[in-house]
């Protein structure tokens, strides 16, 4: 099973896997914060099981710092760069909104004011032209206004140039194609995409030979009893044992 | 004041892939070392395969200082040097060796006599006039037993091309002699570089698999290679590659003489009235630690070496030690490893497992290797070929001009060609230049406060001009092959950060020239040893890594050897 994608998990299922609290708070962990208001994931691995009728937590898709208005603008253009009009998953599928959000909480901070201003100047330019926030637009108007981006030329608009439409580019890149511990390439749609059968211990000379005919692994790095994150004792760690 | 500890015989500033490979024969000689590192040791589990923490987030390491010590670089006078970027090197216990490709290259014997040879082949008018190249001291014949002990001591898989004279089939044809076979045979090949050796061999090209130090089979009490990918930014999770921090190091603690003392940041090399050192202080948390010694190996990667050396200014050495000559930082270069060439191919290579040292190589163009006389350069190229892809990576793979970089035409385009593309790795002959140097940045400082590392570096015209070259020979290769698009990338300017960094304490006979003597002492300091690829004057055509450890592994015998001369 994968353990990076628990949106679909009821609470009798984890009560029933007998999942230990480690791994709950793991799951947690890995889908960001995908978890209910007022319910920090401490709060909801200590909660008692719920009564049986209540069979499954509505996940909500909280984010950790953008705004409501921010994400709703963020998904849609992302939604543009890699869309899914062709009926297979593109970037909203993937969550690459959610990679980014939590990135933008630590490693990708310095990114954060560049964000707020470009997603406030897509909603401004939007109501300018159309009267709605950029989410609402049409895709050919949403296009138009990323493709003048990609060549400099909102004037009226200085925050959205190509240096924004790279940087969103790049994060929804990272966001759809990572490994699903970082919030984004749900359910393996990106790897899908790509053709990438996945992250393996190892490979064989038959499974090279296959190439993207292989059957995908479909796990994490982190879901790999080598790279796990709970902690572990110190037989397990490996490889620290270099006489000191 | 600093707190003293025990005295000892040797400190070795820095447990990474030189100073990992000193400290065994200098314990194995009897001497006591202490081996300062910044960082901590890490272990297999630290070393997934996850492109974001690898290669989008910097390489895993121990303790972040590298980070805050990034290196301003500006391409001459001109301009106003700035930081950005990552830090080529790393701190933990075994250092940039634990993230490196592990392609385990002898340099060819060219590189060591580059004046001499050009001259006598082609006239003293060949060398570029601004260019500050000498011959090395010695020639290829003098390392070349170095070269075999850390072959054999860290494990290095490859197919020999020439022993004793006697040329091998399937290797190298133009390296060096060398004693004996490598330990272990070459890396597996792959469907694709399979295809593309077949490719060279049908231009009347001898291809063969490059050298690495990862285990193709059991070595030692270590496994042969996986071949999951990943460790071309990262460590290995089975601890198949020979970094030292899991071949040398673990060999030299079974002594019990040497001590390794993890997050010790070294602050300044002391010396006295003699111009002799006397040990070297250090930070470890908020604690200054000196530790007295009565020699001291200076192996922190090149640009941190000729910080250091700035930075240890005393009455004796008003302009940092051992620079009385005021040649400490010069004759700095980085590697041209750029203007690389992109292909598309037509059909899936089943590229997403292996890693970047599984590759093909094409010597026929680097070094001196083909004859240069109707051309405007001297030295050459080393094609090299590899068989590894990540998911990131693929999805921003070139679009070849056929598409535009997002929307639904370009997720088509990545749909179809993902696995279809690949980028060659060209490492091109760069020479020092006068005007191309390393100093200590007048403004920007790491968080202790102190200067990081100006680089003020550009490459000219003979690395240009070999780019351009290299390129024509690379796309031939691709489109034999059968590519249908190529995209030359552009040739290449600013000299800035890399792995592949060279000079700044150059070894030499001429101390007005250069810093170290023929076996990487200092000229003006008897007691210190500069090791890494900063004593290096010349790059060749291949990745230096082997090279500086057999250069460490040298210097430290010779320390050992002539014990009461050095350090007495």
């Amino acid at each position: 099973m994968n353990k990076n994608n628990k949106n679909d998990i009821s609470t009798d299922a984890m009560a029933g896997a007998g999942l230990s609290r480690r791994s709950l708070l793991k799951g947690a962990g890995l889908t960001g914060a995908a978890l209910i208001a007022g319910g920090s994931p401490a709060a909801l691995a200590q909660a008692p099981a719920p009564a049986a009728t209540s069979l499954r937590i509505a996940l909500t898709e909280a984010f950790e710092t953008l705004t409501a208005a921010e994400s709703a603008a963020l998904d849609a253009f992302a939604s543009r760069l890699i869309p899914s009009d062709d009926g297979t998953p593109g970037a909203h599928e993937a969550r690459a909104v959610h990679f980014i959000d939590r990135g933008l909480t630590g490693p990708m901070a310095a990114s954060r004011e560049q964000y707020a201003v470009g997603l406030a100047g897509l909603d401004d330019c939007a109501r300018q032209r159309a009267g709605v926030p950029f989410a609402q637009l049409p895709a050919v108007d949403q296009d138009a206004i990323i493709d003048a981006m990609t060549r400099n030329a909102i004037p009226e608009f200085p925050m959205l140039n190509a240096a924004f439409f790279n940087t969103v580019r790049t994060h929804t890149i990272e966001g759809t194609f990572s490994d699903p511990y970082y919030g984004g390439n749900r359910d393996f749609v990106g790897w899908a995409l790509l053709g990438y059968p996945g992250v393996r211990i190892a490979s064989s000379v038959e499974e090279v030979q296959l190439g993207s005919a292989l059957a995908p692994s479909r796990q994490s790095a982190y879901d790999m009893p080598a790279h796990t994150k709970d902690p572990v004792g110190p037989e397990a760690a490996g490889g620290a044992s270099h006489g000191h | 004041m600093a707190t003293e500890m025990p005295r000892t015989d040797v400190v070795v500033i820095g447990l990474g892939a030189v100073g990992g490979v000193a400290v065994l024969p200098l314990v194995t000689a009897g001497l006591n070392v202490v081996g300062l590192e910044a960082g901590g040791w890490m272990s297999s589990r630290d070393f997934a395969p996850d492109e974001i923490r690898n290669n989008i987030r910097d390489w895993p390491q121990a303790v972040p200082k590298a980070k805050s010590e990034i290196p301003t670089t500006r391409a001459n006078l001109n301009f106003e040097a700035v930081q950005g970027g990552g830090h080529p090197m790393m701190n933990g216990v075994g250092g940039t060796s634990l993230h490196y490709w592990a392609q385990s290259w002898r340099l060819n014997p060219w590189d060591f006599k580059t004046v001499s040879e050009t001259t006598r082949r082609y006239g003293a008018h060949r060398i570029p006039q601004d260019s500050t190249v000498e011959d090395w001291p010695f020639g290829y014949e003098e390392l070349e037993p170095y070269y075999d002990r850390v072959e054999y001591a860290l494990g290095v898989s490859g197919n020999a091309g020439n022993i004793q004279g006697k040329l091998q089939p399937g290797g190298n044809p133009f390296e060096g002699p060398r004693t004996r076979a490598y330990p272990m045979p070459g890396l597996r090949s792959s469907p694709f570089t399979d295809m593309m050796g077949e490719a060279a061999r049908g231009l009347g090209w001898q291809p063969f698999q490059g050298p690495a130090a990862i285990n193709s089979e059991v070595y030692g009490d270590r496994p042969g290679c996986f071949y999951h990918g990943f460790c071309d930014r990262g460590g290995c999770h089975v601890a198949a590659k020979s970094s030292t921090a899991v071949t040398t190091i673990p060999e030299a603690l079974k002594t019990g003489r040497l001590q390794v003392r993890t997050h010790a940041r070294v602050l300044r090399i002391v010396n006295n009235a003699d111009g002799r050192l006397t040990g070297v202080e250090y930070l470890t948390g908020n604690q200054v630690m000196f530790q007295p010694a009565d020699a001291v190996l200076l192996a922190s990667h090149t640009y941190e070496n000729t910080r250091l050396l700035l930075l240890s200014r005393s009455r004796e050495f008003p302009a940092g030690l051992a620079n009385n000559s005021g040649q400490v930082g010069q004759h700095y270069l980085s590697h041209h490893q750029g203007a690389p060439v992109i292909a598309l191919f037509p059909r899936n290579l089943n590229n997403w497992y292996g890693l970047p040292a599984q590759g093909v190589a094409i010597d026929e163009w680097a070094d001196d290797n083909f004859d240069h006389g109707d051309l405007d350069f001297i030295g050459g190229g080393n094609l090299w070929v590899h068989t590894d892809r990540k998911p990131i990576s693929a999805a921003k793979m070139s679009t070849f001009d056929l598409v535009p970089n997002w929307g639904a035409q370009w997720k088509a385009f990545i749909r179809e060609n993902a696995d279809r593309t690949n980028a060659s790795y060209v490492q091109k002959t760069t020479l020092p230049y006068r005007g191309n140097y390393l100093d200590l940045d007048p403004l920007v400082k790491d968080k202790l406060g102190f200067p990081v590392i100006r680089i003020t570096a550009e490459f000219r015209d003979n690395e240009k001009r070999i780019a351009a070259f290299t390129q024509d020979k690379m796309e031939q290769w691709y489109r034999a092959a059968g590519a249908v698009q190529i995209i030359r990338t552009p040739l290449g300017t600013g000299m800035g950060t890399s792995t592949h960094a060279y000079g700044g304490t150059r070894m030499g006979d001429n101390p007005a020239t250069n810093v170290t003597d023929r076996f990487g002492f200092a000229h003006e300091v008897p007691n210190l040893g500069i090791l890494g690829a900063s004593v290096m004057g010349t790059s060749g055509a291949r990745n230096p890594t082997l090279t500086a450890q057999a250069l460490a592994w040298r210097t430290a015998e010779h320390l050992a050897t002539n014990w009461n001369s050095i350090a007495g």
